[in-house]
């Protein structure tokens, strides 16, 4: 009996030890980015396409021997964590990447749910942070160290809206979204002001919403096919926007759709097929006819893990760029970390103009990107087709 | 009037997938009142296997849709009942032998349904899978309803699976065993019957149950993804609750009950305050009737 | 005073942490996951006090701390913080070193209120038909928060932490850590107790057999009701540090995967044991917390892990004994029961 109090005390207070010996400083011979990604949980594949794109970058540019910073190249040393897509969780890594790991600064969370507590951490530790694909308002409200890649809700539901009521001639609409995802519900709530504002109350005919991780909508479309709307705004995961699409044709509807960026990737086709070909999405950047470097981007990604990356991917690629361009743009590594750390937010707040492949964009004084949106049309061979692009005054 | 028999169409379509697991649910709770928390995730791992065979069969070895379909239903209950067996073996039995709470067991079943999911994440990466069209849906429109062949097909498995089930239970010499376990798992051994080996064929039926309602769920809703039997999983276990667990007649009802109740709320309220008004009336009807709709309770001794 | 002495020692080990945190000899992703580790043990042990001593099957745990969490939140941003939600403070915010039990206490009685719909049916309904009322409970809750603009609704709650850093400006000390090892003591001692007073000897006879308990004058409607309120409590107690600790609030993070979690620390800490509870919370929480670098592995080792304890250890970590049951030296110092 003895024994085995013994071993526990000694397996706890070597796990202790392990958690208290993980995180020791050294010098800055290596330039060390954190990111903080979902790996595992509600949404694996935005972790995924988030590291896949890290990956890339750090192996192409320690190929080259490293960021030059000050005429002296270092190597990128980028540590992923796993946030489990939980709130609690986001906020455990982060302190780690900006405690133990000593980070220069934090490239992550994506969903908003991890994003917004773990900015607060960012923000009271003083470590920058971009979010690249978190569109809640409180992520970068009030948080000077913390910037996003993504567009927010309030700029992209007019685009969408305005294009929609000219491209169908639409004067009424229907809308389903995901009540569990922030992102879904705030987009479609957005998108039902900005609607009514336009051309009335009560033009929203239907507003409809499902659960975390449902896969049969039939009662909800068989009231939205009820009211019989002009079309159909869809603010959704693009793996729903496949299921939705689909029984909405069986249940016997014959008019468009109309979805904002979560319906960009790659896989919306492999998963939809032809029932999706013809409709309308707006998003950061259109895949097809692409030029530049965002074609090269998508030919390297697409031979290295062997799809065309999703929009999460170009907007990690975007993120963890311009944190680059800002520390090129220090000019140094400051030995003392939040010296460095300071350097590096200014920096990124007084950036320009970055061009990335979603398009040029530079920081509002909330960390919000400024830059266009473009609505895409998916053609019959599944490629996304340049149709419009609106850009903020 | 065609919108409330619309919604009778789509409440039956969705309730024979609850009704398809909550079967297997129910058969293992039956005979060990063990809640195999893994149920959603084999049912999760019948659906990869069937996507699997369909592209294998059809890609390479060129086997038409309609041959494909033949072959790969017997082929993913078989898969899904082995990893039923195998998690019985491995997890569950060892358990039971040295003597514990049954509760301990329902706790190492949600292990191994974690397993199940993460290890399929991890193997197979975060990319969904597109499940490949064998039947050409086609769409039945009539006095301004619309049903496609697949619902139909859907329906009518359920209620297939549910007569064979019913039967073998009733009418088998196996089923008598497993009734007779069910009712009382320290005498049946002493009256000369195997219980590891009711035990394993229960496993067998009930795993391959969730491989059928892989297959099909696949079929008619075809994006896969590791974490899709988890929350079905859960929904077909209050399924078979509200049933009355342990009969399968209830586990069947139960689960039109449920998605009646799910897609009725969502018809006529608005559809964000379904949960909360769907499960409201669930709460009050399981505290009217604590056993569910068959479930009888059992005379306590003293 | 020796019947102290272990009490003494405790209080000089949590106050030893609070020190150590404050001279910052252990960093802040050290104090935050001890923090998660203490709220752990206050979800593990309260639902113990249900699953473990009471023997009915919860597995609705996650829709208690939820409630918790959201009025704790409530209560502290109305009192203490200017909000765009809620208007300006009703009280100075420096107010808040003293008031901010006021908080975590209504968190508890508002999550002691929702316990009390599971209460009510566990009267006629029992196993794992109370189970699915527990389950549905949790499902209410989410889909009500969901519903509730005023805290957010899905979007989430923001705004929590400028009451604790309100009371950083008051006295410059580790103020999180100090309220989440208070409320994790103070949990533990109600729980421990309740459970040895008249009403948990109740409670235990219900466990073994409750037609028999009735029979010898337990009043078994009374004594559920009560160690629900009392578990679920403690739960929203759990969730008002929680709410403090992240600063934000999602319904999302208190789903069936939160009760899961609950539950898988009880069975691992064994049914009936509260020092098998606190064990079992801090091994999970550390073991979650060091193979995170592993990414997605971890969440295909950790069950691995936790299936190997079942079969070596079919009851649990600790079965139904409690720490001086295993050491008798320890009696000496402490009594557990």
């Amino acid at each position: 009996m003895f024994k085995r109090g013994v071993l526990l005390l000694l397996t706890l207070a070597g796990c202790l030890g392990l958690l208290l010996a993980a995180g020791c400083s050294q010098e800055p011979e290596t330039i060390k980015i954190g990111f903080n990604v979902e790996l595992t949980g509600d949404i694996p594949k935005v972790g995924e396409s988030a590291k896949f794109t890290a990956e890339m970058i750090r192996e192409e540019i320690n190929a080259q021997g490293g960021l030059e910073v000050g005429g002296k190249k270092y190597p990128l040393e980028f540590i992923y964590l796993d946030n489990e897509s939980k709130p609690e969780s986001a906020v455990n890594a982060t302190l780690k990447l900006v405690e133990q790991d000593g980070v220069m600064a934090m490239i992550g969370p994506n969903s908003s749910k991890c994003a917004v507590p773990a900015g607060g951490v960012c923000n009271e530790r003083q470590t920058p942070m971009i979010s690249p694909w978190s569109t809640n308002v409180d992520t970068t409200k009030g948080r000077p160290w913390v910037f996003r890649a993504a567009f927010l809700d309030s700029f992209q539901a007019p685009v969408a809206a305005n294009f929609a009521a000219k491209q169908f001639n639409a004067k009424t609409t229907a809308v389903l979204f995901d009540i569990s995802n922030d992102f879904s519900k705030a987009m479609a709530d957005t998108f039902k002001q900005v609607w009514e504002a336009k051309m009335g109350p009560g033009t929203v005919l239907a507003f409809e919403s499902h659960g975390a991780k449902e896969q049969d909508f039939s009662a909800q479309l068989t009231k939205i096919i009820a009211a019989k709307p002009d079309f159909f705004f869809l603010p959704d995961l693009y793996n729903h926007v496949a299921l939705v699409v689909k029984q909405a044709r069986h249940l016997g509807y014959a008019g468009p759709f109309m979805g904002p960026d979560s319906w960009a990737s790659a896989e919306l086709m492999a998963l939809c097929g032809k029932d999706c070909v013809g409709q309308f999405f707006s998003t950061h950047y259109a895949a097809a006819g692409a030029q530049g470097a965002t074609k090269d981007f998508i030919d390297r990604y697409k031979a290295k893990y062997g799809y065309v990356p999703d929009d999460v991917a170009a907007l990690n690629w975007d993120a963890t760029h311009i944190m680059l361009q800002a520390i090129q743009n220090v000019g140094k590594i400051d030995p003392d970390l939040s010296a460095q750390r300071k350097a590096v937010r200014d920096a990124l707040a007084n950036i320009k103009q970055f061009d990335g492949i979603t398009g040029k964009m530079r920081f509002d004084a909330e960390g919000d990107p400024i830059k266009c949106a473009v609505v895409v049309r998916i053609a019959e061979d599944g490629q996304f087709i340049f149709t419009e692009s609106v850009c903020p005054e | 009037m065609e919108y409330f028999f619309q919604n009778v169409l789509n409440a039956l379509q969705w309730g024979s997938f609850y009704a398809l697991i909550a079967l297997g649910y129910t058969l293992v709770y039956g005979v060990l009142s063990l809640i195999n928390f893994a149920h959603g995730d084999i049912f999760m791992v019948g659906a990869y296997v069937a996507y699997f065979a369909a592209t294998m069969f059809l890609g390479e070895v060129g086997l038409g849709p309609g041959v494909t379909l033949a072959l790969i239903v017997p082929l993913t209950m078989l898969a899904t009942a082995c990893v039923g067996v195998a998690l019985e073996r491995i997890a569950y039995r060892p358990l039971r032998r040295k003597g514990a709470h049954r509760l301990y067991v329902v706790i190492t079943a949600l292990m191994c349904g974690l397993i199940l999911e993460n290890g399929n994440l991890a193997l197979l990466g975060a990319s969904r899978k597109s499940f490949p069209e064998l039947v050409p849906t086609t769409v039945y429109a009539f006095a301004g309803l619309s049903v496609t062949n697949l619902k139909l097909a859907v329906i009518a498995t359920a209620v297939a699976a549910f007569a064979v089930l019913h039967f073998i239970v009733t009418k088998t010499k196996i089923g008598l065993a497993m009734r007779g376990i069910a009712w009382d798992s320290f005498a049946i051994p002493l009256m000369g019957v195997p219980p590891d080996r009711i035990i394993v064929f229960t496993f067998i039926l009930g795993s391959g149950m969730a491989g059928l309602a892989g297959v099909m769920f696949a079929m008619a809703y075809p994006v896969l993804e590791p974490y899709m039997g988890a929350l079905i999983g859960w929904k077909a276990f209050i399924a078979a609750v509200i049933g009355g667990i342990g009969d399968i007649r209830g586990a069947f009802l139960g689960g039109f009950l449920l998605a009646f109740l799910e897609i009725g709320v969502a018809a006529v309220f608005p559809s964000t305050m379904r949960d909360l008004i769907a499960f409201s009336v669930l709460l009050v009807f399981m505290w009217q009737r604590p056993t569910g709709v068959f479930g009888v309770a059992r005379n306590q001794k003293i | 005073m020796q019947k102290y002495s272990l009490n003494m020692a405790m209080a000089a080990a949590l106050v030893g942490v609070v020190a150590l945190a404050q001279v910052g000899a252990i960093d802040l992703y050290v104090q935050s996951v001890l923090m998660f580790m203490a709220i752990n043990v206050i979800m593990a042990s309260s639902l113990n006090l249900v699953n473990g001593f009471m023997g009915e099957f919860s597995c609705g745990h996650g829709g208690f701390m939820c409630v918790g969490a959201y009025v704790g939140s409530v209560l502290s941003m109305m009192l203490f913080t200017d909000s765009h939600l809620y208007g300006a403070a009703l009280l100075p915010p420096q107010w808040a070193v003293a008031l901010f039990p006021l908080v975590l206490l209504g968190g508890g009685a508002a999550a002691a209120l929702a316990g009390v719909i599971v209460a009510v049916p566990s009267f006629k309904t029992r196993g794992d038909y109370l189970a699915i009322i527990t389950l549905a409970v949790n499902y209410i809750v989410i889909s009500a928060v969901h519903n509730l603009d005023i805290v957010g609704g899905p979007r989430g709650l923001t705004g929590m932490r400028p009451t604790i850093m309100a009371m950083g400006q008051v006295v410059d000390l580790p103020w999180m850590m100090i309220w989440v090892l208070v409320g994790a003591t103070g949990c533990l001692f109600i729980i421990r107790r309740y459970v040895n007073s008249t009403y948990g000897k109740g409670v235990i006879a219900i466990s073994q057999d409750e037609i028999a308990a009735e029979i010898m004058s337990v009043n078994t409607n009374r004594l559920k009701l009560i160690t629900f309120m009392v578990s679920s409590g403690l739960a929203g107690v759990a969730g008002a540090l929680y709410a403090h600790v992240v600063g934000y609030l999602n319904p999302g993070a208190f789903d069936i995967l939160k009760s899961t979690e609950a539950m898988v620390m009880v069975y691992l800490g064994g049914m009936g044991s509260l020092s098998g509870s606190v064990i079992a919370a801090v091994l999970f929480t550390l073991l979650l917390e060091v193979l995170r670098p592993l990414q997605i592995y971890k969440w295909v080792i950790v069950p691995l892990i936790l299936i190997l304890l079942m079969q070596f250890r079919p009851e649990g970590l600790m079965g139904d004994k409690e720490l001086s049951d295993i050491f008798p030296r320890l009696r000496k110092y402490f009594t557990f029961k």
